[in-house]
């Protein structure tokens, strides 16, 4: 058996194998997934993103627990910064999630940043791909909400839901610009704590505000669970079956978001395609290192330097 | 851009003991010394701690014991890799270990065993010269 | 006001010290001293020298005083060992509680009036030896009870009503200790005259030792029913054992063990006067536990600085009145973190290093660990030679003839009033967030004992700490030391035993048992009294922890690092 059909069938260890492969870079694994690829787009996918310690790895296991009682099969991906300092990680997302482990309608991944250019929204919708490739009805990417990169992950995702917990008053105001635009689903994580209330409403007016938004239909919903107790958590997946059928209700908006998501896609893998070859030939050949130093000389200018590097290779490739 | 492959090791601690202090203390060590470190936390079986390492794709587990139950924890550990196809993963040990027990685990397919006072250096060393990444 | 030094003597002492230090300077140039930064295990900053100056406010009257006076920071009984020497419990327990027996009938004979149960890994964590997460593990750190069969079984013969029993247990506690008290009843025994310890510690072990069943707030109900059950029923029993030993040994510092251990205590306190309990009904039954690192001096200090912050506490805060609610008495161990695998023997030293820093802070027990303890469980040679380091320490070198004899000095004063405030700094930290369980559901006190843990691990490894014959002095072959083993075959025959006991009890009558307390977990009763009419129709263990984790829920690692 081939490597696509053994991932097709749900061999775990082939799986796990290929993703190592595409978190490494290795282009084989780019030609197994051209192959896998006719076999995508089964999947729901659903994002979760959140500030580090709002419980993000506690809701995906209560969320899986629920979804494994429904007799869905999940795939969930647990990305986990990477040390700036070593490029190591600690990925401990899992040890949540471990009384899965023994289900086989479940597969649980971990995975670093890392990183490196842009690389990391790539290799994980590639493992996405794979998952749903290998039959996942559902897949659940969790991500911490800091980077831009984290953020992108999520925004692929069907239904994008961003967890808080109560008082993060001023929190919420640094984030508005960014991660919680991409909001589908609000989630309020340890409700039992004080300034739930505050939360809720300050959320609710950040949503107000952004009226274009939710012009054509979809109002997000924001929820409040305790997620260690197992409280509000068929309320969370309620709310994601809505919003699926949100999406999948009316042809046009079905064909807007696979568009959307074909273009988002394509520009990302083209971003990321560039950034890789161009770079990577470029540092191993050693003409980074030697256009940094002339610019450090102030012998060169960086506009110059990139215009060089980037028109020659352009041309060659 | 062209990575290199990072080694990705398994920490875990099979068994109902709880002494982490050990297991948490080498997790930081091999992330200081740039791999990833897939914690799977405490209590877990011997066919839970298999799953984690097939699942995660590591290049090694770190089994950790202090309460004396070794001698049944690990040599299950690689009696299910086996069974899995997985054999190819690294095993070693760490923690309190019968001086006489050491040399029944090394035949058992135990690679290494470590026990307290060993430096972080020379784990991290030791994990540096014997586990590659697969290619 | 009783301040020691006068202001004048103050002034000469600084002005001495001046020209001492500037004296000092000139030989310095030349003669550097060894370190550049000296500090303790704890990395507590150790200056050059102590002199009146580091301890000019210290009050004798309100900071001393005598022992068995407030705040107790001397000693809380009188005459201390002038009167009577700490007790020297040794922890056993091994095999089958028949093994178990035989070992007990022995200490007892040898004129041991306290015995110290150890339990295997899946008693203590509420699993009965055919559960498939047991393999590999029963007998193998202890004991291994699964019904009140085993527990008749482990005391049989003993003179329960005379001797005194400790059992360390946390989450079953209430499920032994009600096992303990049917099994008295059943002998005939009134259960108002036994008397010993459950650790019955949960704070801890969700801080630290991570032996752990249901959440901490279910976990603080069962306790508090057992704090209740004893101060109504059980006069004689020490409920909780509040342990900084295992906080110790995860990697804390000396003053992380002092304050969670005292935060935890502050928790337990609250939960029984919430509970509707006078504090000074059950207050004096409330024990502590402590570790012995190497520290000399600091861990002097530090057990000086838990009675005076102890007796601070129940006084200002509890408004306690009988004297007894403010002591702090404990047990302490030898830090099992210490001991070194490399040159085994060394490990004799270290533990009565250790031993001696205890006795010179006043602990009403001790336990010193034996040379191959970091290898497997003790021999009995190994055993012996522990037990014969405090023997030496009371006997022969006189540190017990006289009460605190460090009191006063200028470090050991200075050191204590220094953790004294570094551990109520944490304290408030830790009420600032809402109390211990607020902060442990936050793994804040998980987390402090990690970095800290990390770091120490650092140091050794820089060898900007030494350690005899892992960083130092090392030599190339390690003296094989003879290990005690637990035969195979004792697994086998304890689940056939236990299935045995399943098959002939009357399944009806458990049944019911079992329902009557899973309906009053959803109700307030205390609990104890019908966990003894299940364990009185041969409940197993994990059919009553069962019952609680249904009821309460399980509590899963947070995996923090």
């Amino acid at each position: 058996m081939g490597i696509p059909e053994k991932i097709i069938s749900g061999n775990i260890r082939a799986v796990a194998r290929l993703i190592r492969d595409i978190d490494d870079n290795i282009p084989e694994a780019r030609e197994v997934l051209k192959e896998l690829y006719p076999y995508t787009g089964k999947a729901y996918v659903v994002g979760i993103t959140g500030a580090p310690g709002v419980g993000k790895s506690t809701l995906v296991d209560q969320m899986v627990y629920h979804l494994r009682k429904a007799k869905k099969t999940v795939g969930v991906l647990a990305v986990d910064p990477t040390s700036p300092f070593s490029g190591g990680a600690i990925l401990g997302d899992r040890i949540r999630m471990q009384r899965h482990s023994m289900d086989e309608g479940v597969f649980i991944r971990s995975m670093a940043t890392r990183g490196y250019f842009g690389g990391l929204t790539q290799s994980t919708r590639s493992a996405i791909d794979v998952m749903d490739a290998m039959g996942k009805d559902y897949i659940i990417v969790e991500t911490v909400g800091v980077g831009q990169d984290e953020i992108d992950i999520v925004r692929s995702a069907h239904t994008t839901i961003i967890t808080l917990v109560p008082g993060m008053g001023d929190d919420i105001q640094a984030l508005k610009a960014g991660i919680l635009e991409v909001g589908d689903i609000f989630v309020i994580n340890k409700a039992d704590r004080e300034g739930v209330d505050r939360t809720v409403s300050d959320i609710r007016l950040m949503i107000e505000m952004d009226e274009k938004r939710y012009k054509n239909g979809w109002k997000p919903p924001i929820l409040t669970a305790q997620a260690v107790f197992d409280e509000g958590i068929k309320e969370i997946l309620d709310e994601i079956k809505k919003h699926r059928k949100y999406l999948t209700s009316s042809p046009e908006r079905k064909s807007m978001f696979q568009h959307e998501k074909a273009r988002n896609d394509l520009v990302e893998m083209i971003k990321d395609r560039i950034v890789s070859d161009v770079l990577a030939n470029i540092i191993d050949s050693g003409e980074f290192e030697e256009a940094l130093q002339l610019i450090v000389e102030k012998k060169i200018d960086p506009y110059t330097a990139c215009d060089n590097i980037v028109l020659k290779k352009l041309k060659s490739g | 851009m062209n990575q290199k492959r990072k080694i990705r090791v398994l920490v875990a601690k099979p068994g109902l003991d709880g002494h982490d202090r050990g297991s948490r203390i080498i997790a930081r060590a091999y992330r200081d010394a740039g791999f990833e470190v897939v914690y799977s936390g405490l209590h877990q079986t011997p066919e839970e701690v298999v799953q984690a390492a097939i699942q995660e794709d590591v290049d090694m587990i770190g089994l950790s014991s202090l309460a004396g139950a070794h001698m049944y924890l690990f040599p299950r550990v690689l009696e299910l890799l086996k069974e899995n196809g997985a054999d190819d993963i690294v095993v070693c040990g760490g923690g309190i270990f019968p001086g006489e027990d050491i040399p029944k685990l090394k035949e058992a397919g135990i690679k290494e065993i470590f026990v307290p006072g060993t430096p972080l250096g020379e784990v991290v060393k030791w994990v540096e010269e014997n586990v590659k990444p697969r290619t | 006001m009783s301040k020691i030094y006068s202001d004048n003597m103050l002034a000469e002492v600084r002005k001495g010290e001046e020209k001492w230090s500037k004296e000092l300077d000139n030989i310095l140039d030349q003669h550097p001293e060894r370190l550049s930064r000296f500090s303790s295990v704890s990395d507590h900053p150790v200056n050059r020298i102590y002199t009146p100056d580091d301890v000019k406010d210290l009050d004798y009257e309100k900071d001393l005083g005598f022992p068995a006076q407030y705040p107790f920071t001397r000693g809380v009984q009188p005459s201390m060992y002038r009167g009577r020497l700490w007790t020297m419990r040794m922890f056993a327990g091994l095999g089958s509680a028949r093994d178990t027996n035989k070992r007990f009938h022995l200490l007892v004979n040898e004129g041991q009036t306290g015995l110290s149960t150890a339990f295997d890994m899946p008693t203590l964590m509420g699993y009965d030896s055919d559960s498939p997460r047991a393999r590999g593990e029963c007998g193998k750190c202890g004991v291994a009870i699964d019904s009140l069969k085993d527990m008749e079984i482990l005391f049989d013969g003993l003179p329960i009503d005379r001797i005194t029993t400790s059992m360390t247990i946390n989450p079953p506690a209430p499920i032994i200790w009600a096992m303990y008290i049917a099994m008295a009843e059943k002998r005939g025994i009134n259960r108002s005259i036994i008397g010993g310890t459950i650790q019955n510690d949960m704070l801890k072990e969700f801080i630290a030792q991570k032996t752990f069943m249901c959440p901490p707030r279910p976990s603080m109900r069962l306790i508090t029913d057992t704090v209740e059950f004893a101060t109504k029923e059980i006069p004689r029993w020490n409920p909780i054992s509040i342990s900084g030993y295992h906080i110790r040994e995860a990697g804390s510092t000396a003053v992380q063990e002092l304050a969670f251990t005292l935060s935890d205590g502050i928790t337990y306190v609250e939960a029984a006067m919430e509970r509707g309990l006078d504090v000074d009904s059950f207050a004096p039954r409330l024990s502590f536990f402590f570790n012995s690192h190497l520290d000399f001096f600091e861990e002097i200090a530090k057990y000086r600085a838990a009675r005076r912050m102890w007796a601070r506490i129940m006084k200002e805060r509890f408004k306690a009145k009988d004297p007894r609610s403010m002591w702090l008495r404990f047990h302490t161990q030898t830090a099992g973190c210490s001991l070194t695998a490399q040159q085994p023997y060394n490990n004799v030293v270290r533990t009565a290093i250790e031993a001696l820093a205890a006795v010179l802070g006043g602990t009403q027990s001790l336990h010193t660990n034996s040379l191959d303890e970091v290898l497997a469980i003790p021999t009995e040679e190994a055993a012996t030679i522990a037990l014969r380091t405090q023997q030496i320490i009371a006997e022969e070198s006189g540190v017990a003839n006289t009460i605190d004899p460090l009191g006063g000095s200028f470090y050991i004063e200075r050191l204590t009033r220094d953790m004294e405030e570094e551990a109520f700094e944490y304290i408030r930290k830790i009420d600032d967030m809402g109390g211990m369980v607020a902060a442990i559901e936050r793994n804040y006190p998980q987390l402090e004992i990690a970095d800290a843990a990390y770091k120490y691990q650092k140091q050794i490894d820089s060898k900007e700490k030494t350690v005899v014959g892992v960083n130092k002095y090392v030599t190339e072959e390690d003296l094989p030391v003879e290990v005690l083993q637990i035969e195979a075959e004792l697994e086998e025959n304890q689940i056939k035993w236990t299935n045995k006991v399943k098959d002939t009890r009357d399944n009806k009558k458990l049944k019911e048992a079992l329902e009557k307390l899973g309906e009053a977990t959803q109700r307030d009763d205390n609990l104890m009294y019908l966990i003894i009419d299940a364990v009185k129709e041969y409940a197993t263990e994990q059919e009553i922890c069962d019952v609680f984790r249904e009821a309460f829920g399980i509590y899963r690692d947070p995996g923090v690092y």
